[in-house]
């Protein structure tokens, strides 16, 4: 079913100035491998969850058949503008949304002519070329009050949404891994990542990746939260959803096409293709729910997790 | 507030910007239709909108919780914009036709004294740009006829990326660098804080999104939170309801996070008048007052 998976950077840099810096070439170089993967591997969706869409009434999911506008990103606006046009596979986003509220999921899609659909998902689209390719896509918010129940219950829902349609699928994470950027105006061509400790979270994400260790990676997701991300939205979800999708287990080959900085997040081009070996299959400590029963309103200790969600809604930002 | 030169802040409102207000009022800009709704807040706006018509000011200033900018703060830069704005939260609420003018030449002033106190700062310049929602709906239940331009500052995320302290600090700096760039403008303006009180939303909405009987606070010690800050603004004690807004963000989950409230009282110098308070309501369990500060 999912033929592929990416974690994919939403900062706008690779698209609109890649000469600006060697960082951002060689995350647009490695954008351009992912696009000749996806339009060789000829899927008849590509899924995309963002983190840079962010929702409150559960989940959302882009269901207009064609989506056009020009797109200006909030913060580095002076970098240009981004028209796009994207073709959405309407009836498989309806489809998710019913399987979603099936497994106790309040899901919705969003089909509003002028919707601003995110940084993120407007850059990696763009990146991939889906206006010529003309492979359609389906786009999941992030809710900001989900954790990950919900998370992989959604993911569970867009494969049974799959399969009832009989569809092949790329699925797409729009991320970062550690999330700070600098908060002064930089040089491009000075970019580095915001701090030595964000750079060694980043290289461990990435050992597991390079190891096909998708579900173990996800089973950190609290971790890295915790260590590596701005505590802008309750929890680090966008592996959850991908582990959940293509299968949470660690029979994935992983290859790391471009880790850069980009305004000083970690950025970085990761595929995942399934495979017959797992890397590391042991027990998970995390178990893996069927169904989303509803919020117990149990408030968490550490981090304070529910605090933490609300503010994110404004964090549109990854 | 007043000043010996010749610009002023003429009044500062707590304003904010539920797109559910501008649905529930059926405006022409906005093309989801309702039944109305959330008449307290409505109402409130609207003794406030008549308060400050009488001010015969010049200009709104508004600072949004909507356009969160993490690389120093971002104000509009160019004299007019135009499109459609669809609240990527609320699609199904708020599809609204904006048409707005902006005060480039105070834009201006107000960030080059940003710069000034050692802020970053920039304007926003690229006429594609799509203005938040947090500008447009709290200029609109001001001022719906558009008839005055507009400043719109941009938020930072200081809150989630330091401490609500840091950015308490950030935005006192704010408030003040925004307050002499008024002062030497020879404008009569109007401040805008956009952000709502309380800030933890229900994760669902009845089927008729405008039914009332589902409207209330999300929990009693939101409410409790919202009602110490109220009781402090109608007291006139403006820096002792600052000194909290640090606790109260992060207690109460507020929207306050943006800074937006500790810049207006900032940039106001801290009135010590009892502020009117027009109105206190919920929108979707959030706590939302609207609170003018005139008269001074
Ligand atoms: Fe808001």
């Amino acid at each position: 079913m999912i033929l592929k998976g990416y974690v994919l950077p939403g900062l706008p840099q690779p698209l609109l100035t890649p000469k600006a810096s060697p960082h951002y070439q060689n995350l647009r170089n490695a954008f351009d491998q992912v696009k000749s993967e996806i339009n060789s591997l000829k899927p008849d969706v590509i899924l995309v969850y963002s983190t840079m869409w962010p929702s409150i009434l559960g989940h959302q999911i882009q269901s207009r058949p064609i989506c056009r506008l020009i797109h200006v990103d909030e913060e580095f606006h002076d970098l240009g503008s981004i028209p796009y046009e994207f073709y959405m596979d309407s009836e498989l986003a309806k489809t998710c949304a019913a399987k979603a509220q099936v497994r106790g999921l309040h899901a919705r899609t969003a089909d509003y002519e002028g919707f601003p659909i995110d940084t993120g998902s407007v850059v990696a689209l763009k990146l991939l070329d889906v206006q010529t390719s003309k492979i359609p896509a389906v786009i999941f918010s992030s809710n900001i009050y989900a954790d990950r129940t919900e998370t992989v219950v959604l993911g569970k829902a867009c494969l049974d949404a799959l399969k009832e349609q009989n569809k092949t699928a790329v699925a797409v994470v729009v991320t970062t891994l550690s999330n700070r950027l600098h908060q002064s105006f930089i040089d491009p061509a000075e970019d580095k990542i915001h701090s030595l400790k964000d750079q060694e979270w980043n290289l461990k994400i990435l050992e597991f990746f390079e190891k096909g260790r998708l579900e173990d990676l996800a089973q950190l997701s609290r971790q890295i939260q915790r260590e590596a991300r701005v505590k802008k939205v309750n929890n680090f979800k966008p592996l959850w959803w991908l582990s959940s999708v293509m299968g949470a287990n660690n029979k994935y080959t992983g290859k790391v096409l471009a880790y850069e900085s980009v305004y000083g997040t970690g950025s970085a081009v990761v595929s995942l293709t399934p495979a017959a070996e797992s890397a590391r299959d042991l027990e998970f400590d995390e178990d893996s729910p069927e169904v989303f029963a509803g919020e117990r309103n149990v408030l968490s200790g550490e981090g304070s997790e529910n605090q933490n969600a609300m503010r994110s809604i404004e964090d549109n930002q990854d | 507030m007043t000043s010996s030169s010749s610009g002023q802040i003429v009044a500062g409102c707590l304003a904010p910007h539920p797109p559910h207000l501008i649905y529930a009022e059926n405006p022409p800009q906005n093309k989801p239709r309702s039944e109305g709704g959330w008449e307290t807040l409505r109402w409130g706006y609207e003794v406030m909108q008549k308060n400050l018509d009488a001010l015969n000011y010049d200009v709104l200033v508004v600072m949004t919780p909507h356009w969160r900018t993490y690389v120093g703060t971002h104000l509009l830069g160019l004299p007019h914009f135009k499109g459609i704005s669809i609240d990527p939260v609320f699609p199904h609420l708020f599809q609204y036709n904006y048409d707005l003018k902006v005060d480039v030449e105070l834009s201006t002033a107000i960030s080059d004294q940003i710069g000034q106190a050692g802020l970053p700062t920039k304007l926003m310049k690229n006429p594609d740009f799509r203005v938040d929602y947090g500008t447009i709906i709290s200029c609109h239940l001001v001022n719906p006829l558009w008839n005055k331009p507009i400043v719109a500052i941009s938020t930072h995320a200081s809150a989630a990326y330091f401490s609500p302290d840091v950015m308490q600090e950030e935005a006192l700096k704010l408030g003040m660098a925004t307050r002499k760039a008024i002062l030497g403008s020879g404008k009569r303006a109007v401040l805008l804080a956009s952000n709502s009180l309380s800030h933890r939303h229900f994760t669902h909405e009845p089927p008729l999104p405008e039914d009332m009987s589902f409207e209330h606070i999300t929990n009693h010690s939101q409410y409790l939170w919202d009602m110490k800050m109220i009781g402090l603004m109608k007291d006139g004690k403006s820096k002792e309801m600052v000194s909290l807004i640090p606790d109260f963000t992060e207690q109460a989950i507020s929207e306050t996070d943006s800074g937006a409230l500790t810049w207006l009282m900032s940039a106001m110098d801290f009135p010590k008048i009892p502020a009117k308070v027009h109105a206190y309501g919920t929108v979707i369990g959030t706590g939302n007052a609207v609170v003018e500060w005139s008269g001074i």
